[in-house]
């Protein structure tokens, strides 16, 4: 079975990041080369942005 | 359908989405971000579970769902005492909970006069916050000064409702316990060299058995502060455990496998079981 691979491209550092087939509207994501965060703001395709700063209230 | 409400989907989130599609649950994803919400919005599910980074976001839409009497897990109720620091405290000390001493003040002056009683060190937090953002750990006057008047003139006003804990020595550690419903599930320590053991400041994780102790303090802490899904962070001490504080949207992915606890799936069941 052929497993098809979501590659993106970090915005900030150009690693490609490997996305799960499973990804999810809103999904955060991390570049494991530079660190950087992103988030998926589309599906069919993915597209990414890197993602909002940390907030005061954010948190559990 | 169950409407899920989120900002970004974290790890969390995402398992938590999985477990609910694979008990076959219809779920209605809500990005808080994007509503407009007006009183007499109505929404397609008598269900919702909060699951938003942005405490305020999810209180708030929390309480727009409930106006239309949605269900939401946590209730607005149970975010308003665990979110609030002082409301939390004041909650714990009404059932007798034991937890580390802490006053509030409003102005330097008196705030100084609040440390001076608990005696050095202190910590002091701001009222509304987590992953231990913004805490300060004051050892002497000098620094009591400074820290105050730095919040005072530089934060929003909520940084000059000055919050003061004693500071507890747990050598290393702290315990986050994981409450759903009336069961304490799991347990892990978090050690640190550093005095915040936040796994969001390089904690360490790693599973804490469920002694009687903790279950009992947990669950009475879970009580208190209205129930459901709450995770809980315990300090030890020579004379028992003391409750730090309550969270009302836990964050669980890297305890899963410390834990050896389905955690997303343990919080599915709650809701199946006693709400659908």
């Amino acid at each position: 079975m052929i497993t098809q691979e979501i590659l993106v491209e970090c915005g900030v550092c150009g690693a490609s990041i490997e996305l799960e087939t499973n990804v999810e509207l809103n999904e955060l994501v991390d570049c494991l080369d530079c660190t950087t965060e992103y988030e998926i703001i589309a599906i069919n395709p993915v597209l990414i942005q890197e993602a909002p700063m940390e907030c005061e209230d954010w948190g559990e | 359908m169950i409407g899920f409400l989120h900002s970004l989907i974290r790890k969390d989130e995402k398992l938590l989405i999985s477990a609910f599609k694979e008990e076959g649950l219809n779920i209605e994803l809500i990005d808080t971000r994007k509503l407009q919400l007006t009183p007499s919005m109505e929404f397609s599910f008598d269900i919702a579970v909060e699951r938003v980074i942005s405490t305020s976001q999810g209180l708030y839409t929390t309480q727009f769902l409930e106006n239309q009497n949605i269900v939401v897990i946590n209730s607005s109720t149970v975010a308003n005492l665990c979110s609030d620091k002082i409301s939390s405290s004041l909650a714990l000390n009404k059932t007798n909970i034991t937890q580390p001493k802490f006053g509030v003040a409003f102005d330097t002056t008196s705030a100084l006069s609040v440390i001076e009683d608990l005696g050095y060190p202190v910590v002091i937090k701001p009222v509304v916050g987590s992953w231990g953002r913004l805490l300060a750990k004051i050892n002497d006057i000098d620094a009591a000064e400074a820290i105050l008047e730095h919040k005072q003139t530089l934060g929003s006003y909520q940084h000059s409702i000055f919050y003061i804990q004693e500071y507890i020595e747990k050598k290393g550690r702290d315990i986050r316990t994981f409450v759903v419903g009336d069961t304490c599930i799991a347990a892990i320590y978090r050690s640190s060299n550093h005095w915040i053991t936040n796994t969001a400041r390089g904690g360490k994780a790693e599973n804490c058995p469920v002694s009687d102790e903790i279950a009992q303090i947990s669950l009475k802490t879970a009580k208190t502060m209205g129930g459901g899904i709450l995770a809980i962070d315990l300090f030890e001490t020579p004379d028992g455990l003391l409750v730090n504080e309550v969270n009302h949207t836990m964050e669980y992915k890297n305890s899963i496998d410390t834990t050896g606890v389905n955690i997303p799936a343990e919080i599915v069941n709650y809701i199946k079981d006693k709400y659908l």
